[in-house]
């Protein structure tokens, strides 16, 4: 009953959001499913009192980097934390154009359509955004999420549940080249690689199929 | 919007050709739609006989194999690696994939997608003209000779026209002039010109050229009074200003400026006063033309009284050569236009010699040049080497005749020294009695090489066979070529041995495509672009010229006679001659620039693209030699 009567509130964008993902039939071929290798930018580690300044992305389909759809936006936030902006660089009045939370958002979520979500890490990034929908009175997240922590805990098996890796440390196993860590686009894109190679070794040992993927996700997936 | 990954893309392609011929902002266009691809070891990108596919490809990471496979056979053609573009012929060919590619090692790819790009080859000659220039030395391809010739059929032709007419060449003009707008002030359109080191300045609207300041409107307008520097360009400008198109030729632009009597041509994008700036013209442009040339120092060199004159004269020549070369005028006709000047100058060095003498020789002569003289490749100074014959004289008058031509060349080859044509170090002029010699003698001479070559004498067969009349009696010097050629039809196993000689010099690559530098010595590291791939090219231009009884000297006129006498191996002889032409362009501009005789190069200090033209010259070295080795059955002696 009292779903039902929220639902109707919801605004439109997140109403657009939830049929995307529910309605998407593209799920059952892998070379058909839009991937989206995101990073965020944050103000700190607090889902309560940090912020999100910046969300980069990057979609992967039929094991190819799609740079023509890739999404980057700056976020202006009140909160501010000097310390990360070592890490960084996103100064409070930068020359970056920024957007309103809210705007911000809701660009993304248009971007992200029904695509699945891969992150490093994803669980922080994911919760980083949701928090920003609980802001706007909505969400969870839908869309499915992977993690590339996690793919690799699958196929590595002699590091398998042994440990968490960051994605420098992902980027030197699987010998990819690092150019700017730190930025949400440079680390979406670092992402991005490392799901293509990761996927690649999936398929070896396994036909891949996006259960399985999925499986891996058993952080996320509960 | 910021594009942060579009960026990177872009910081990784603007490091290679084509690439990095484009400005920024068409870059940023490409690397927006790049599609990156990652294979695993021996994944397979394309197979031979795939439809193209929309993209090429350029190596970010690992190494591709390009393969094809024979009657029964895989052969391996090329790797691959970082900066390295493939699969892009198929699809300006609109044709199926001729090779396949395949992962040699773990390997991401940067997908380009070509309806970008046709228009870029529309749009920026100079990357049309790299891609002519690493396709067109593949000709050799036996699979590529159907498609000669119209590689960009499908796309507006691009050469460029070869014209000898200096005047119908296109001026060359400053392109994306300084300019200001007219509300400025004049003292800060003099600090633009100043910081700019500029001597004018275009006033623009909205990038429609309206007027010009140049150094005499300061003079005349602001110097004298009349102005002062807070009134506005806009006051003190010239105007209206001379527009002209962009394929705008010397002398229209000399006949313009006397006309209108300016200093300074504006070229617009249609050629009207109501169109977009692309360029200006100065004064300046057209004077560095027209002092260089060629007709004009021919007619110096004439009148020259002295070497140092000539000498003179010589180093405007090597302007016009680094000119040349800048504006990518066709190599064969620079060498032309250089051999030319050289000849002029020799001649003017023996009418001078002759004058200080004090007597006419006794008896008839030519005066030839051997080696890359003979052959009119030297673009750059080198050594003289040069040779003289006169007529057959009475035994008596023998010592007196030699003895006023030695005298004679001595005094040539110090004017040429002084000039810049270092003495030779192996003393093959004139002046050296050995080379100082009667029609009978030399042709006993040559006949004694091409019966018994021994090392020493195929040396200098090498270096005598190529030797061009400079000055003199043309019937001497046309006997002296035909008993050559008379006595190797006889005695054709000096052609096994000349080719032995330039097998030798191997093809310059080593394993996994490595340059082959030198060992030791002062020049370690060095690739030396004469001895590894130049050579090997002349030699081969001469052994079989040599077997047709040909009478040219000239490497690309040798193997352009060849793909005549020879049509079955049209593309062999025309890769070749390609590939000649890259490298002599290539050592003139390395001399140009480091002010030596280009020979020896850096190959750490080499772009990817000259790193790219120079390996792409080496398969028809390869190739050629391949068929020395058959032909000339080089295996089978000593």
């Amino acid at each position: 009953m009292l779903g039902f009567f929220k639902k109707k509130k919801y605004p439109q964008f997140w109403k657009n959001h939830i049929k995307k993902v529910s309605e998407s039939i593209k799920y059952s071929n892998f070379e058909n499913i839009r991937f989206v290798a995101l990073d965020t930018e944050t103000t700190g580690f607090d889902y309560d009192n940090d912020r999100i300044l910046c969300i980069g992305a990057v979609a992967i389909k039929n094991n190819k980097i799609l740079v023509s759809d890739s999404f980057e936006v700056y976020i202006k936030q009140d909160v501010f934390n000097k310390e990360t902006v070592k890490i960084h660089g996103i100064r409070k009045n930068g020359n970056e154009i920024k957007v309103s939370e809210e705007e911000g958002l809701i660009k993304f979520l248009e971007y992200l359509d029904d695509a699945i979500i891969v992150a490093h890490h994803t669980k922080f990034d994911i919760s980083m955004i949701n928090e920003g929908l609980k802001r706007l009175n909505v969400g969870p997240l839908k869309s499915k999420q992977l993690d590339t922590n996690y793919i690799h805990k699958k196929i590595a098996s002699e590091h398998r549940f042994k440990k968490l890796f960051s994605l420098d440390e992902l980027c030197t196993i699987y010998n990819i080249k690092m150019h700017d860590r730190h930025t949400a686009s440079g680390d979406a894109l670092l992402t991005a690689y490392l799901f293509l190679k990761l996927t690649n070794k999936f398929k070896k040992n396994n036909a891949l199929n996006l259960n399985d993927l999925i499986k891996t996700n058993y952080y996320l997936n509960k | 919007m910021k594009n942060t990954i579009a960026e990177r893309i872009l910081d990784f392609l603007k490091d290679y050709p084509p690439f990095n011929l484009l400005p920024k902002s068409t870059l940023l266009e490409i690397a927006k739609n790049v599609e990156i691809h990652y294979f695993e070891k021996d994944q397979i990108i394309f197979s031979q006989n795939d439809n193209p596919h929309k993209h090429f490809y350029i190596v970010y990471e690992g190494a591709i194999r390009l393969y094809r496979f024979g009657a029964d056979k895989k052969h391996v053609i090329d790797i691959c690696d970082e900066g390295d573009l493939f699969g892009l012929r198929p699809l300006i060919m609109k044709e199926n994939y001729l090779m396949g590619a395949a992962a040699n090692e773990e390997s991401i790819l940067y997908g380009i997608p070509i309806d970008l790009f046709n228009d870029i080859i529309l749009n920026y000659p100079k990357v049309s003209q790299f891609l002519i220039a690493s396709f067109a030395t593949n000709t050799r391809d036996p699979f590529s000779d159907k498609h000669k010739g119209k590689l960009f059929a499908n796309i507006k032709a691009i050469k460029k026209p070869e014209t000898n007419f200096i005047e119908a060449q296109s001026a060359k003009y400053t392109r994306n002039p300084i300019t200001c707008s007219s509300d400025i002030t004049v003292q800060e359109a003099a600090l633009t010109m100043t910081k700019n080191i500029i001597n004018s300045i275009v006033v623009t609207d909205n990038k429609i050229p309206i007027g010009i300041i140049t150094d005499k409107d300061m003079r005349t307008k602001i110097g004298t009074g009349l102005y002062k520097i807070t009134d506005t360009a806009g006051d003190i400008m010239t105007k209206p200003v001379i527009t002209f198109p962009e394929n705008i030729t010397v002398a229209e632009a000399q006949i313009a400026r006397l006309k209108h009597k300016v200093s300074h041509l504006c070229i617009t994008k249609d050629g009207t006063n109501t169109s977009e700036l692309v360029g200006i013209l100065s004064e300046h442009d057209l004077n560095l033309i027209q002092g260089n040339n060629p007709l004009l120092l021919i007619k110096e060199i004439k009148n020259a009284k002295d070497a140092e004159t000539l000498k003179f004269i010589r180093s405007k020549a090597a302007d016009l050569t680094k000119g040349y070369i800048e504006q990518e005028i066709p190599i064969y006709f620079v060498t032309k236009v250089i051999s030319e000047i050289n000849t002029a100058i020799t001649k003017r060095a023996i009418e001078l010699s002759i004058n200080e003498i004090g007597s006419k020789p006794p008896v008839n002569y030519s005066w030839f040049a051997v080696g890359s003289q003979g052959r009119q490749e030297q673009l750059l100074m080198t050594d003289q080497d040069n040779a003289l014959v006169f007529e057959n004289v009475k035994e008596e008058q023998y010592d007196s005749v030699k003895a006023y031509f030695l005298k004679l060349a001595t005094k040539v080859t110090e004017k040429l020294n002084i000039v810049g044509f270092d003495y030779c170090p192996a003393n093959i002029m004139a002046s050296n009695p050995k080379w100082c010699l009667s029609i009978d003698q030399w042709k006993q001479q040559f006949k004694e090489w091409i019966k018994d070559p021994i090392p020493e004498k195929i040396l200098l067969s090498i270096i005598f066979f190529d030797f061009e009349l400079i000055h003199g009696n043309q019937k001497l010097y046309d006997e002296m070529a035909r008993s050559v050629l008379k006595f190797i039809k006889k005695n054709q196993i000096i052609l096994s041995f000349l080719g032995k000689a330039t097998l030798d010099n191997p093809p310059p690559l080593g394993f996994f495509k490595q340059f082959l530098v030198e060992q030791d010595g002062e020049n370690k590291d060095n690739f030396d672009i004469k001895s590894r791939a130049i050579r090997p090219l002349v030699d081969a231009a001469r052994i079989f010229s040599l077997y047709h009884g040909l009478q040219i000297n000239n490497t690309i006129a040798r193997f352009e006679k060849l793909m005549e006498v020879e049509p079955q191996n049209k593309d062999l002889f025309e890769s070749c001659s390609n590939a000649f032409k890259i490298l002599l362009t290539f050592r003139t501009s390395q001399g140009l620039a480091n002010n030596d005789t280009g020979r020896y190069v850096d190959i750490n200090s080499l772009s990817k693209a000259d790193r790219l033209k120079l390996k792409s010259c080496f398969n028809p070295i390869k190739n050629v030699q391949e068929a020395i080795k058959l032909r000339f059955k080089t295996t089978q002696i000593g």
